[in-house]
C-alpha cells in the first residue's frame, strides 16, 4: 500500500476487569471511578497505527486513524485513552437515548457514525478487537458491518491490504483460515495480532485537550434513514425500550461454598481423586 | 399457537461426520421449546441421520447453494447466516440456536440482521415465560456474565429469536422413542457478501500427543485439566490426569506464549471459554484473564505450592502441594477406581 488510508477504530469503554463490576438497574455500571478503554481495543488501535506508520512519508500525511465509541459521557476516556496511543480524531456517539441499548442498537449507532464518516472522505477499513471484555458477545462487528453493507471478518491474527482487498488470516479453535473480502471492510482484531505500544508524555499531554466530536443521535439521523431505506429493513431501536431483547433480572451469584484445603504431605493426590470420587465427578 | 408447537431450528456445525456432544445439547434444549428441525449446510452423514432420529427430529433442511462455492463454502459465515434466513422463513421457526462458537457468533449476528431478530450469546438456558397465557409466551434467556459472578435473564421480544447456547449447558439426551429423519433439500442463492466469506484456505490443525487416548474438544470438555506457570514447560503430568479423566487440555496463555503448548489450549477470556462439570487448574495462579474464562465451572480444583494463589479463593477444593508429585498420584488413583468399577 503506497496510497493515504483512512482507518477506523471502534473502541468501547467498560468497567476494568479488575475491579468490582456490578449491575445497577439491569445495567451495568460504567463509571469514571472503574472505566477505561476495553484493553482488547488497544490491539486494534495499534493496528491502524502500525498501517499508517508503514506508509510512505507522502501518504502518511493524508492519512487519519479516527476512533468511534458509542457510550456514555464518561466514556470521553476511551477516546482520550487513544489519543494517548497517537489516534488523530476521536468522535463520541453520546445521547441519552442509547443508555440500555442492546447489541442491535448500538451497532446501528456504530455503523451510522462510520457512515457518516465514510461520506465526510471514503473510509478504507474499520478495525475492532475481538471483543469487550465486559460483555463478550463479539457480534457488534458484524452488525455494523452489515448496515454498512461491508463485509466483516473477525479474530483475526495477521492482515494485509489490497488494493481493493484485505486479506486476514485467523485462528479458530483447531483451524487457521484466511479470507480474502473487498474493501472496506470491518475487521476485528486478537491480543496476539501485536503488543500495543505504551503512550509516550508527549502524547499523553497532548492528548487531554484534544478536541472529540461528539454526535448525538440526531446528528446520525439522516444516515439511519438512509440505513433503512437501502436494505429494506426495519431499523432496531435503541436504549432500554428498544431493545429486541431486554435484560429482566440481574442478580450477583451467591459466593462459593466454603474452599476445602488439604496441604500435601504425601497423600495430596489421594486426597484430589477421593474428593472427584466422593462428588461422583469421575 | 401455543409454544410447544412453535418451531425451533438447530444449526448443525458437523453434519457431514457426526454431531458433537454441544449439538445434541441444542438438540435437547430445541426439544423443550417447540417441534425441531435441523439446518444443515452439508449433507448429514447415516452417523448424523441416526442421531437426530435418536433426539427426534424428524426434518433436516439441508442447504443447496446455487454457486459452486468449493469445500469451504459452509465456513463462509455471511453464507450460513443466509441459508438459516432461509430456513427460518420456510419453517415459519421462532427460535434459532447455534453452538457459541466464535464463527456462530459472527453467522448468530448475520442472521439476527436479517431476521430482524432479536440477540442473546452464550446463553445457558432457555425457556419460554407464559405469564400472560401460552399465547402469549416470550423466549427468556439466562446466561453467566461478567466472569460468572452474575446472572443475567433477558427477554426477547422479537417474533424471531437467536440465540448461540454455551457448552455445557445441559446433558444431552436421546427422546423416548426413536423417529425417521428426513432430509428436505432448500435452495440458497449466496449474495457477494457470503460468496466473498468463503475462506481461501483452510488448515485444521491436528494436536498429536503421541499414542495417549483421544481427547475431548477443550470447548466442549465435561472435565477440564489445565496447566500453568507452575507446569515449567512440562505438561507431563496435566495430560497423564486428563488422560485418567477422559479430559481435555488446557492452559494460561502464559504457557502459550512461553511456547510450552498450542494457541488452541488457551483458555481465557481472549481464548477458549470453558465451563465444564469439573475444572482442575495446576500451578496456576489464577490471573483475572484466565479466571474469567474457566469461572462458570460447576467444580474448581487448583493444586499449587503457593497457600496464597488466588484461584484457590474460588475454588471447591484447594490441594496445597507440587503439582508434579499430586497430579500422577490422583492420576494413578482414578485409574484404579475405574478399573474397580469396570
Amino acid at each position: 500500500m503506497t496510497a493515504a488510508l483512512r482507518v477506523v477504530v471502534a473502541v468501547k469503554y467498560v468497567p476494568d476487569i479488575q475491579s468490582a463490576r456490578a449491575f445497577e438497574d439491569r445495567r451495568l455500571v460504567r463509571t469514571s471511578d472503574d472505566g477505561t478503554l476495553n484493553e482488547l481495543d488497544e490491539n486494534a488501535v495499534e493496528a491502524a497505527l502500525r498501517l499508517v506508520e508503514a506508509l510512505p512519508e507522502d501518504a502518511r500525511e493524508g492519512s487519519e486513524v479516527v476512533v468511534v465509541t458509542v457510550g456514555p459521557p464518561d466514556a470521553e476516556a476511551a477516546l482520550r485513552k487513544a489519543y494517548q496511543l497517537g489516534a488523530d480524531r476521536a468522535v463520541h456517539v453520546v445521547d441519552d437515548a442509547l443508555a440500555g441499548s442492546d447489541y442491535h442498537g448500538t451497532a446501528v449507532a456504530l455503523a451510522a457514525a462510520v457512515q457518516r464518516l465514510h461520506d465526510e472522505r471514503p473510509v478504507d477499513l474499520v478495525l475492532t478487537g475481538m471483543a469487550a471484555l465486559d460483555g463478550l458477545g463479539s457480534v457488534v462487528p458484524t452488525l455494523a458491518a452489515s448496515w454498512l453493507g461491508w463485509p466483516a471478518v473477525g479474530l483475526v491474527t495477521e492482515f494485509e491490504l489490497g488494493d481493493e482487498s484485505v486479506s486476514a488470516t485467523r485462528e479458530l479453535d483447531g483451524v487457521t483460515e484466511t479470507v480474502t473480502i473487498p474493501r472496506p471492510a470491518v475487521v476485528s482484531v486478537t491480543d496476539h495480532a501485536n503488543d500495543p505500544r505504551f503512550p509516550n508524555f508527549k502524547l499523553i499531554m497532548a492528548a487531554r485537550t484534544k478536541p472529540v466530536d461528539t454526535w448525538s443521535l440526531a446528528d446520525l439521523e439522516e444516515t439511519l434513514e438512509r440505513f433503512a431505506e437501502d436494505s429494506g429493513l426495519p431499523l432496531p431501536g435503541v436504549g432500554g425500550e428498544g431493545a429486541r431483547a431486554r435484560t429482566t433480572r440481574a442478580e450477583p451469584r451467591p459466593p462459593r461454598p466454603e474452599t476445602e484445603v488439604v496441604t500435601d504431605k504425601g497423600e495430596g493426590g489421594l486426597a484430589l481423586a477421593e474428593f472427584l470420587i466422593r462428588h461422583e465427578l469421575v | 399457537m401455543t409454544s410447544s408447537r412453535r418451531t425451533v431450528l438447530v444449526h448443525l456445525d458437523t453434519p457431514a461426520t457426526e454431531l458433537s456432544s454441544s449439538a445434541l445439547e441444542l438438540l435437547t434444549i430445541a426439544r423443550s421449546l417447540g417441534r425441531v428441525e435441523a439446518v444443515a449446510l452439508a449433507s448429514p452423514s447415516l452417523t448424523t441421520l441416526a442421531q437426530l432420529g435418536a433426539y427426534g427430529v424428524e426434518l433436516v433442511r439441508q442447504a443447496e447453494v446455487s454457486d459452486d462455492l468449493g469445500p469451504d463454502a459452509a465456513h463462509s459465515t455471511a453464507l450460513v447466516a443466509e441459508a438459516l434466513a432461509r430456513a427460518a422463513d420456510a419453517s415459519g421457526a421462532a427460535v434459532v440456536l447455534l453452538a457459541s462458537t466464535f464463527p456462530n457468533k459472527e453467522s448468530a449476528a448475520r442472521l439476527a440482521f436479517l431476521t430482524g431478530a432479536g440477540l442473546v450469546i452464550d446463553a445457558a438456558a432457555v425457556a419460554w415465560a407464559e405469564d400472560d397465557g401460552p399465547s402469549h409466551a416470550r423466549l427468556v434467556a439466562s446466561k453467566r456474565v461478567l466472569a460468572g459472578s452474575w446472572d443475567t435473564s433477558c427477554e426477547i421480544v422479537t417474533d424471531v429469536a437467536v440465540l448461540t447456547v454455551r457448552a455445557n449447558a445441559v446433558v444431552p439426551e436421546p427422546t423416548e422413542a426413536a423417529v425417521e429423519t428426513t432430509v428436505e433439500g432448500f435452495a440458497v442463492v449466496p449474495s457477494a457478501l457470503a460468496k466473498a466469506g468463503v475462506p481461501t484456505s483452510r488448515e485444521v490443525h491436528t494436536v498429536d500427543h503421541g499414542d495417549g487416548p483421544a481427547r475431548p474438544a477443550l470447548a466442549e470438555a465435561a472435565v477440564v485439566v489445565a496447566g500453568g506457570r507452575g507446569t515449567f514447560g512440562d505438561f507431563t503430568p496435566v495430560e497423564d490426569l486428563a488422560d485418567a479423566l477422559g479430559a481435555a487440555v488446557g492452559a494460561t496463555r502464559d504457557c502459550v506464549d512461553e511456547g510450552w503448548i498450542g494457541h488452541d489450549a488457551q483458555i481465557g477470556q481472549t481464548g477458549v471459554t470453558v465451563a465444564p462439570r469439573v475444572y482442575i487448574g495446576a500451578g496456576i495462579s489464577g490471573a483475572p484473564h484466565h479466571r474469567g474464562g474457566m469461572q462458570a465451572s460447576q467444580v474448581i480444583v487448583a493444586v499449587n505450592n503457593d497457600p496464597d494463589c488466588p484461584l484457590f479463593e474460588i475454588s471447591d477444593l484447594a490441594v496445597v502441594g507440587d503439582l508434579h508429585e499430586v497430579l500422577p498420584q490422583a492420576a494413578e488413583r482414578i485409574r484404579a477406581h475405574r478399573d474397580g468399577a469396570a
